[in-house]
């Protein structure tokens, strides 16, 4: 780092914005070795691991945890072939409208939450559809069709047609040509996309909140410990499980797509 | 000739059709489950709800709207505005020394470094990182107990003893409300910034030092205004988001309403669909002024 010439002043705050982003995160981590129950007592009084033993049992919890992957999987798949499409014809195509379109393609990240939430609540009321795994589905695959469109678009910008031409001169079909020349270009970059469409549907809330009905996905669980905190202690243990789940994907996310392009629309 | 041939030699030669057939799927999906959605909740603005059986009045009126300029509901929307605004000028605060850091001095290893971050506290569970603040402002938490280690607690007695931002701790005040704003929206803010600076080249800071200008004066007149569509862009994200967030309010403060409450709880127990929609109109509104102004200062290039 060139950081001889960096004032004093300026570092400082540089490390106390950094210490101020994560310090919260690791705190977590302290907490969920505490032995006391009843309060956010600092500092714990003692340590002991057995909170992990005790969240391991707890079928709730797993219930929670299994409700959450399966949305996020299929919400995921979804959202991969959804995006993907829409990225394609964004890049690939000139025609009346586009600018509009891609607008509305970023659309469901830039509004806040609540309004997607609310919107598809009413509509469900409207068409008297119970809540069910697909109402959540329905909103999850909304906004993480954003973030695969985001990623793809970034890709497919990068690539040249000129392969494409090539293939096709060469003899090649629409679908050897996707096989073979398409899909190798933006495999990671689909990985990648899918992986953060994974990480932010596994962790959202918002929207949850008003397609699940009765259902409990984690981050519901989750909202409900904040609202009344009635076992905190196993909290904490879930806390550090998401962040661990929520971790992965977005490290291996970032290796996929550092050359030079940004990580998927910076938006939830 | 086999079919999949068959199929995509029609497909070259329609090009059009090819192109249908890629948006079509992702514009039905939006059409329908986000923007027919939509503007169907919205729609039921205009009608309004009967005092007597507490059913929705099919009738057009303006008469709900009206009720957004109540005292109470009104208070609601500048409450709202006002926190907007305070987390937004904050979060500049904060992320513009570590933006500059990070696209000026780090090279390298260390510049990817400061990316991660950025990222992973971005990326990270919303829900943790509210519930990480949670454990902070407890009465018992580490604050007060900072505090009784430095000496300090009568300070934070005095901070929290100030009218309308204080309260009984900082997980029940106004001010604990504010400081999870700030942190959970803050990496959308240094992301911007810190792209925007990457840009500003540093020949034009070579020569405006060459031509006499102290650090103060280049910073002034060549490097902040560079970077402003930057902030700006970022200051979208932190104004849009506070302004739709229910559930930091619900869980640190001192349960007054926010707009995001309001809505939920107006469609909620409430029931009064009509009312929930004309405040969500609120928060679209303000949106599309801001973008509108954001855009004319050149924020969108800096997206």
């Amino acid at each position: 780092m060139r950081s001889e010439g960096s004032p004093l002043l300026l570092k400082i705050a540089a490390l106390a914005c950094v210490a101020f982003l994560h310090v919260p995160l690791l705190l977590i981590f302290l907490y969920a070795f505490t032995t006391e129950e009843k309060s956010f007592q600092f500092p714990p009084p003692g340590y002991t691991a057995k909170w992990f033993g005790i969240v391991w049992e707890r079928q709730d919890i797993w219930d929670a945890i299994g409700l959450s992957v399966k949305v996020a999987s299929i919400a995921t798949f979804l959202a991969l072939i959804l995006g993907t499409c829409a990225a394609a014809a964004i890049s690939r195509a000139k025609f009346f409208g586009r600018d509009h379109i891609s607008l509305l393609f970023i659309l469901p990240i830039a509004l806040p939450g609540i309004v997607t939430g609310i919107a598809l609540r009413s509509a469900f009321g409207i068409m008297d559809i119970p809540f069910s795994t697909w109402t959540i589905v329905l909103g999850h695959t909304t906004f993480c069709m954003v973030v695969v469109y985001n990623n793809v678009l970034a890709r497919f910008r990068r690539t040249s047609g000129s392969m494409i031409e090539a293939s096709m001169d060469l003899g090649a079909d629409g679908f050897q040509t996707f096989r073979y020349v398409v899909l190798p270009q933006i495999a990671s970059a689909l990985l990648a996309g899918g992986m953060l469409a994974f990480a932010l549907s596994f962790d959202e809330v918002i929207v949850t909140t008003f397609t699940a009905g009765q259902q409990s996905t984690l981050p519901i669980w989750m909202l409900n410990e904040l609202i009344r905190p009635r076992q905190r202690p196993i909290t904490n243990v879930v806390a550090i499980f998401v962040i661990a789940v929520t971790f992965v994907p977005i490290l291996a996310a970032y290796y996929l797509t550092r050359e030079g392009e940004h990580t998927g629309g910076t938006g939830k | 000739m086999s079919l999949t041939r068959s199929i995509s030699n029609f497909l070259f030669k329609h090009p059009n059709g090819f192109l249908t057939l890629l948006l079509a799927p992702p514009l039905l999906w939006l059409g329908i489950a986000f923007l027919g959605s939509l503007s169907v909740f919205l729609f039921h603005a205009f009608f309004s709800i009967d005092e007597f059986s507490g059913f929705i009045k099919y009738e057009f009126t303006l008469s709900t709207f009206a009720e957004l300029f109540r005292l109470s509901n009104f208070d609601v929307i500048i409450r709202s505005l006002v926190m907007a605004t305070a987390v937004t000028l904050a979060s500049v605060v904060i992320a513009f020394p570590f933006a500059y850091f990070a696209a000026r001095y780090a090279r390298g290893k260390w510049k990817a470094l400061f990316y991660i971050l950025v990222m992973l506290p971005l990326w990270s569970s919303y829900l943790v990182k509210v519930y990480a603040w949670k454990l902070i402002l407890a009465k018992e938490g580490i604050i007060s107990w900072l505090a009784g280690e430095l000496h300090l607690t009568w300070a934070l007695d005095a901070l929290l003893a100030i009218p309308v931002i204080g309260g009984p701790s900082l997980s029940i005040s106004f001010l604990g409300t504010f400081l999870v704003f700030v942190y959970v929206w803050l990496p959308f803010m240094i992301l911007p910034t810190q792209a925007a600076l990457e840009r500003v080249p540093v020949n034009l800071i070579d020569a405006s030092s060459d031509l006499g200008g102290t650090p103060a004066q280049t910073f002034r007149h060549v490097i902040f205004p560079l970077a402003l569509p930057g902030i700006i862009a970022g200051s979208i994200f932190t104004f849009s988001l506070t302004l739709g967030d229910y559930i930091i309010p619900q869980i640190i403060g001192n349960s007054s309403y926010f707009l995001g409450q309001t809505v939920y709880t107006l469609q909620g127990t409430a029931g009064n669909i009509p009312l929930a929609a004309a405040f969500t109109v609120v928060p679209i509104v303000i949106m599309g002024i801001y973008l509108a102004i954001a855009k004319r200062m050149g924020a969108f290039d800096a997206l």
